[in-house]
């Protein structure tokens, strides 16, 4: 085999993909490294503590959810319209409630490891309406998202499999960080 | 009354939900690099704006890898030998990809860095970037190598193992790499 042909391919072939998730990055990057968002970080002690896995489980509820959609739609047990249906509207119940509960679960969690070490930390109450709030808002833009970019994708003859992952990675780093600073600010007004 | 088969809310949540308890336990121990180091990264806005990247960009890099192994795997073509040729091909793809991506991400990260706050040298965002990144490219190829030949020993297909859990440890492992080099060159 030609080594350096088929290095050029895979490189060719992933390069795109990669570049678009980097801006979706860059983007989030920015949110967290601006004065606001740091004033945050140091206002609630656990924030930074709860970022990782706040960031990291989007991908894994909502890119389970987009491949879901798109094997769906390969076997034919879903049509690509935004009409009820039993079997997608189960599926977008089943998000929510993971998206909603695994990101409440993360504000307590962060509370409580702070609490075991005996560090400082912010009010469970805070952490967990942070999360909360931040969770709800991701989890309306990615289904709604995912549902219009996986079905119009399909429609128009592509490969949904191909798209689900870099979508969602980019809409959950930029959706998610902005929403994590929306709730600190509704957190801050509303406690 | 359709067959809803695995399409009921209550398997869904009962099959994912105890996997994404088991990750967000996981993600913890990378929340509390970051908390630990929480003045380095404070005092140096610059190197937050590469979380998102290093959260994310180890598990894609991983996930594409895995993927073709996995195909090679599936296709009876792929061995475990350091003399193939077509492993090493990967190989060379995914760490080239990663010099590429962290290398722009050293210079963009900087340029975003300057319009929230007092800028870090660019020398120095960008070697912290690039070691970062292909420290974490070849951390995504051993576990990826591993985690299919355990699957391949196993009987288990590694679409359904590998990709999932080499994504979710290089994206564990990209703030602690991250912060292992940031405090280096410091």
């Amino acid at each position: 085999m030609d080594v350096g042909e088929e290095v050029r391919r895979v490189y060719r072939e992933s390069i795109g993909v990669l570049s678009v998730s980097l801006l979706g990055g860059l983007f989030a990057g920015g949110v967290l490294g601006s004065e606001p968002m740091r004033a945050a970080f140091r206002q609630y002690p656990g924030l930074l503590l709860l970022l990782p896995a706040f960031l990291a489980t989007r991908g894994n509820v909502y890119g389970a959810f987009g491949a879901r959609l798109s094997s769906g739609l390969h076997q034919g047990l879903i049509e690509p319209e935004l009409a009820y249906d039993e079997r997608l509207a189960n599926a977008v119940v089943a998000s929510f409630l993971n998206g909603i509960g695994v990101s409440v679960l993360i504000g307590a969690l962060s509370w409580g490891v702070l609490r075991a070490l005996g560090r400082e930390s912010a009010r469970l109450v805070e952490l967990v309406g942070i999360t909360l709030v931040a969770g709800l808002l991701t989890s309306v833009v990615l289904v709604v998202g995912l549902l219009l970019l996986v079905f119009g994708s399909y429609e128009s003859g592509m490969d949904p499999d191909n798209l689900v992952g870099p979508i969602v990675t980019t809409l959950g780093d930029v959706f998610g960080v902005v929403f994590l600073y929306v709730a600190v600010v509704v957190v801050g007004v509303v406690l | 009354m359709t067959d809803l088969g695995s399409w009921q809310t209550r398997s869904i949540v009962a099959t994912m939900f105890p996997l994404l308890v088991v990750l967000s336990v996981l993600e913890m121990g990378s929340g509390f690099v970051l908390e630990s180091l929480e003045e380095t990264y404070l005092d140096n806005p610059t190197l937050l704006v590469l979380v998102p990247v290093m959260i994310g960009m180890g598990g894609n890099l991983g996930a594409i890898f895995s993927a073709r192994l996995s195909t090679r795997l599936h296709l009876g073509t792929l061995s475990f030998d350091l003399r193939d040729e077509a492993l090493w091909a990967n190989v060379a793809a995914v760490l080239l990809l990663a010099a590429t991506v962290f290398s722009a991400l050293g210079v963009a990260a900087w340029a975003v860095g300057r319009t929230v706050a007092e800028p870090m040298p660019l020398a120095e965002l960008f070697v912290i970037s690039v070691v970062s990144g292909l420290l974490l490219a070849a951390l995504a190829v051993v576990i990826s190598v591993a985690a299919t030949y355990v699957s391949y020993r196993r009987g288990l297909d590694p679409d359904d193992t590998t990709i999932p859990v080499v994504t979710n440890v290089c994206d564990i492992l990209g703030v602690v790499v991250l912060s292992l080099v940031a405090t280096a060159v410091l």
